[in-house]
């Protein structure tokens, strides 16, 4: 498990000051405007070289008594055993999860996509992924790129460590590293849609 | 060609199409518990949006950590509480009144036949046992369909799953249902709906059809379904009386629903269940799936009755087979939660509570407990429960604990024994 590199090319996300408005006892505050941003995405990749890797793994269900967004920061990938996986040390500056088969299994908790958001990453590679989890990336505005096999192959053989940029009109990502590597990949334009909304609430709120 | 059941079912909700494989569906029941609700209040509440789409098609139920267990738990219960006062939420079921969503929800009567469900948790695909297309969703979809009844869904495919054959003695639906998750593996159904026919379908009760569609998910479906026959219309004939001359007129409604003749199917599997052992996971993901007499002898801890998927009374009353004039065994604690509150008061009066506890169990009050580790129940690292949950993910129940997940008649038969074992010599 490589440490990803601790510069980091994305803004801070917007989004965050957004959630620091979901704090308890705050008093409401009608017609705020909404507000709509579009994600940045790429960055240093962190690889997790392993199929099924489940929601319990990602957020452990006690920490979803935590009522904030930015609460959750600390506990990402917890519960994840891998060999020579530390959690506080290799998600540290990463923008890019690179994954294998059916990441994101289990419960729906939505928790397990905010602690990548609150972690500023904003993209995940995979060869395919849960339903709900994938839905749960798009309608918070973030990126669920699957790839085929050979392709994630080929990122993983990028590494160790590995910077990723993607082109979102393009449809395509480079990963840069000890060598380059490029391809395609294709978004659902209903997916493609939020992203651009900034999530499903922004766009269901002004269609529906 | 033909409609499949949730063809039908999408086609009648249908309220956009934003691309050539997605749809948008109107919803007709929202359901929240308080784990995954509060964010979602917390967050239209700052961004103004307070408000509800329609207070009768939203159900809501504090059931995971029930009563709060400390400051934290207290607070999510109470945001819940406020938020369905706030908004008129009369369907809103607290201390006293509630029980695990799956299992309470079904019991009110809130779900029928060709019914859309949402709830932000994952076994919403319960449901799907009347003949309804019920999915988990995330937590903004989940304020979407609060604050505007709909919800987007990529256009599923469908799985014929047809169980064939007859179950033997001591075999039961959550054999059924491991047995087939065992050959899909945990995302064999991913984006699929998982239809299950055949005649042992037809022959389950709904409790039976529920622990089956509850399971779905961890095959990665997006529901499971049923079709709505007559066993459906007498579960729901209390609610529905008024709509129908009699229990025939429902059935002949229900079939509207059924999926054509020559519907299409992405695939279709055919699972012969005559001669099948009760099954066990063995692993950490619910798709280690082996015969009960592959894993005799291995021993247990803890010994957890209840949750979605089998904390209802016919699972209550099969446990009770074999635990009336047995202990448990020394070493074994064993926690016996009913699911709601109507299953805790049938349970006492047909006095299976006094068996349960003759034999040695602890008897909490209707919550998911033990099931996710949030609250009671929670094993010490290295222990082991034989479990009639859905999940055995390592730290699920407790950090280093590990799960068995098994029938409601293997788990009591494991606590006897204290050990697992085939739950058929007990009979
Ligand atoms: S009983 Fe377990 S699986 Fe069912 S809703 Fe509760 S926590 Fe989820």
């Amino acid at each position: 498990m490589k440490r990803p590199q601790p510069n980091k090319p994305n803004k801070p996300n917007k989004l965050n000051k957004l959630n620091k408005l979901n704090k308890l006892n705050k008093p409401n505050e009608p017609n705020k405007p909404y507000e709509v941003v579009m994600k940045t995405f790429g960055g240093p990749v962190l690889f997790l070289d392993r199929s099924n890797i489940n929601t319990d793994e990602i957020i452990p269900a006690k920490y979803l008594t935590e009522n904030t967004k930015e609460d959750l920061k600390p506990f990402i990938l917890e519960d994840l055993k891998l060999p020579g996986f530390d959690p506080a040390v290799n998600t540290r500056g990463a923008g890019v999860i690179v994954t294998r088969a059916n990441f994101g299994c289990g419960s729906s908790r939505e928790h397990a996509v905010w602690v990548f958001e609150v972690n500023n990453i904003n993209v995940v590679i995979a060869e395919s992924f849960a339903r709900i989890f994938r839905q749960n990336m798009f309608n918070c505005g973030m990126l669920a790129i699957e790839l085929p096999k050979k392709d994630i192959d080929a990122l993983f053989a990028v590494g160790p460590e590995v910077t990723v940029s993607i082109d979102m009109d393009k449809e395509t990502l480079i990963a840069r590293g000890t060598k380059e590597f490029t391809c395609k990949f294709t978004l659902n334009s209903f997916d493609k849609d939020l992203v651009l909304a900034g999530g499903w609430l922004a766009y269901a709120d002004k269609k529906y | 060609m033909g409609k499949t059941i949730t063809e039908k079912i999408f086609e009648a909700h249908q309220r956009d199409v934003p691309s050539a494989h997605n749809v948008v569906l109107d919803i007709d029941v929202v359901m929240c518990h308080e784990i995954t609700t509060p964010i979602a209040v917390n967050d239209l509440k700052a961004r103004g949006m307070d408000r509800v789409f329609d207070p009768a098609k939203i159900k809501v139920v504090i059931d995971h950590v029930t009563p709060s267990k400390d400051t934290k738990t207290a607070i999510q219960a109470k945001i819940l509480r406020d938020w369905a006062r706030r908004n008129h939420i009369n369907d809103f079921f607290d201390i006293g009144a509630n029980g695990i969503c799956h299992a309470l929800f079904p019991e009110k009567g809130f779900i029928r036949p060709g019914y859309t469900v949402i709830m932000g948790d994952s076994h919403t695909c319960t449901h799907g046992a009347f003949g309804a297309f019920a999915a988990g969703v995330g937590t903004t979809d989940l304020e979407v369909g609060i604050l505007k009844g709909v919800c987007s869904f990529r256009l599923p495919e469908t799985m014929k799953i047809t169980i064939a054959g007859k179950l033997g003695k001591g075999v039961y639906a959550k054999d059924v249902i491991l047995r087939v998750i065992k050959e899909l593996t945990v995302n064999g159904a991913t984006d699929k709906v998982m239809e299950f026919r055949g005649p042992v379908v037809d022959g389950m009760s709904m409790e039976s059809r529920m622990t089956v569609c509850n399971m779905a998910i961890e095959a990665g479906a997006t529901c499971g379904v049923c079709l709505p026959d007559r066993v459906t219309a007498e579960y729901l004939w209390p609610f529905i009386q008024d709509q129908y001359q009699d229990v025939e007129a429902a059935v002949a409604d229900f079939r509207k629903w059924h999926s054509d003749a020559d519907a299409g199917y992405a695939a279709e599997k055919t699972f012969d269940v005559t001669g099948l052992a009760p099954q066990v996971t063995y692993g950490y993901k619910p798709d280690e799936v082996k015969d009960i007499t592959d894993m005799a002898g291995a021993r247990i801890d803890q010994v957890y009755m209840g949750s979605c998927t089998n904390g209802r009374i016919e699972d209550l009353r099969v446990a009770a087979e074999i635990l009336k004039g047995r202990k448990i065994a020394d070493h074994v604690r064993a926690i016996l939660s009913p699911a709601t509150p109507k299953v805790y008061s049938q349970a006492l009066d047909e006095g299976l509570i006094r068996i349960f506890m003759e034999a040695g169990f602890c008897v909490t009050n209707p919550t998911c407990g033990a099931c996710l580790g949030m609250s009671n129940g929670v094993l010490a690292p290295g222990e082991v429960c034989a479990s009639t949950t859905n999940r055995n993910f390592n730290g699920r129940m407790g950090k280093g604990g590990m799960v068995h997940l098994m029938s409601p008649l293997a788990a009591a038969a494991a606590a006897v024994k204290g050990c697992i074992t085939d739950p058929r010599e007990m009979l």
